[in-house]
């Protein structure tokens, strides 16, 4: 049977892709964002997954114009890599699972969870930046993807505990699939940090600290933050941290904390990051 | 009537702030439509060639128009855009992110990348206009 073996959450700042792609990583100003992620690549290196199913935000590159899916799962053999307005990033195309993608979609509109299904999608720095923060520069992706897209962007979103639920009966579908397969679950986006208006660059080290505190042994009271409150608190652009909730209801009630990095700012972001281990 | 945790006049309640949703889409579904034109080469140097020309193959309004070649991006945001569709424009013109963003503050980019560096805009009376919190 599959099984979900490590939760991992990281912000997926554009500005981090930029400045790993132009070998900006260890300049004075970035190192200290990319040293909170030395930790990661030995795990993955001894961890090895098979299949990541990346919860992340579509920046208006497939999705938000001419349709606007509350959650799409990506179901295609590859995903190529979107031209956000500067090129595409000089990554290896995104290789998924189609099914492994079947059996989750499903397992999840069976369980009342009306997923868009994408056949055919691009993936932006929601996706890739994640992938290169987690394994660096390699020739090809290691893992195999499933992009879970999630509409962060306009209000409103889905609430931080439909994403809970949802994360939950993903758990779920992985614990019910035949194959042996070794399956790690990210969420992506935030921490706070707020790209427009006069407010912008709003931080709120607070809130994030308490956010990732809670993430590890206090989930259930950030399944009651509202979307008000993640806007007010965390700001418009904060309100990505909803897809960290996904992650967490996937491994269930009980983790063990492995690593954890917080670092202000990269470019307008906070920068979170933390490793998971579900226990039983 | 269905109970709400909080009544949707608090998205208007918090300073310095747009929130956007599904009429704010609409409204700037052409804007938008260019933004994400900009997503190809080809069409990246026609709007940099002629960026009024290229402008009136879209259905947006003259203001949105106006305001694309003003980036003048607070007014965008005020017309139904969305940072994510208009950092298409912003990365077009080799804008980082933060330029665009601090363009819409009172600061220059480079006391905006100085507020950033020290820590950002602190949530304190930010975060309701009634309250005052």
């Amino acid at each position: 049977m599959a099984r979900i073996t490590a939760g991992i959450a990281t912000s997926h700042v554009p500005a981090i892709g930029a400045a790993f792609d132009q070998g900006r990583d260890r300049d004075e100003y970035w190192a200290p964002v990319f040293a909170g992620y030395d930790w990661v690549k030995q795990f993955q290196e001894r961890e090895d997954p098979d299949v990541v199913i990346l919860c992340y935000n579509d920046h208006a590159s497939a999705m938000m114009l001419d349709v606007v899916p509350t959650f799409a799962l990506g179901m295609a053999e590859e995903f190529d890599v979107a031209d956000e307005g500067w090129g595409r990033r000089p990554v290896p195309q995104v290789v998924g699972d189609p099914v492994l993608a079947a059996h989750l979609a499903e397992q999840l509109v069976i369980d009342e969870f009306d997923l868009t299904l994408m056949n055919a999608l691009e993936v932006d720095h929601g996706c890739t930046v994640p992938l290169s923060l987690m394994f660096g520069r390699p020739a090809e992706w290691p893992v195999r993807v499933i992009p879970l897209a999630v509409n962060v962007t306009q209000f409103p979103t889905p609430s931080g505990e439909r994403c809970w639920q949802l994360g939950a009966a993903i758990g779920d579908a992985v614990r019910s699939y035949p194959a042996g397969l070794n399956v790690q679950i990210w969420g992506t986006g935030g921490m706070s940090h707020q790209l427009q208006g006069e407010r912008a660059g709003l931080i709120n080290p607070e809130f994030d600290n308490a956010f990732l505190d809670k993430l590890v042994d206090r989930p259930e009271e950030l399944r009651r933050i509202t979307r008000i409150e993640y806007l007010r608190e965390a700001g418009t652009e904060g309100i990505e941290l909803i897809m960290w909730l996904i992650m967490r209801g996937a491994l269930g009630e009980k983790v063990e904390e492995l690593h954890r990095f917080y670092h202000v700012p990269a470019s307008n972001t906070a920068v979170g990051h933390i490793v998971l281990r579900p226990l039983g | 009537m269905r109970t709400r945790l909080y009544s949707l006049d608090e998205l208007n309640d918090i300073p310095g702030t747009t929130v956007f949703n599904a009429l704010r889409s609409r409204q700037a579904y052409h804007l938008h439509k260019f933004c994400m034109s900009l997503m190809q080469e080809d069409n990246r140097a026609a709007f940099k060639a002629d960026e009024r020309g290229y402008l009136d193959k879209f259905r947006m309004s003259e203001e949105q128009k106006r305001a694309v070649l003003d980036r003048d991006f607070t007014r965008l945001i005020d017309m139904g855009g969305n940072i994510y569709f208009l950092v298409k424009l912003s990365n077009t013109d080799g804008w980082s992110t933060a330029k665009a963003v601090s363009s819409m503050t009172d600061l220059t980019p480079d006391e905006y990348a100085a507020m950033m560096r020290s820590g950002g805009r602190s949530p304190e009376g930010q975060r309701s206009i009634r309250g005052k919190k």
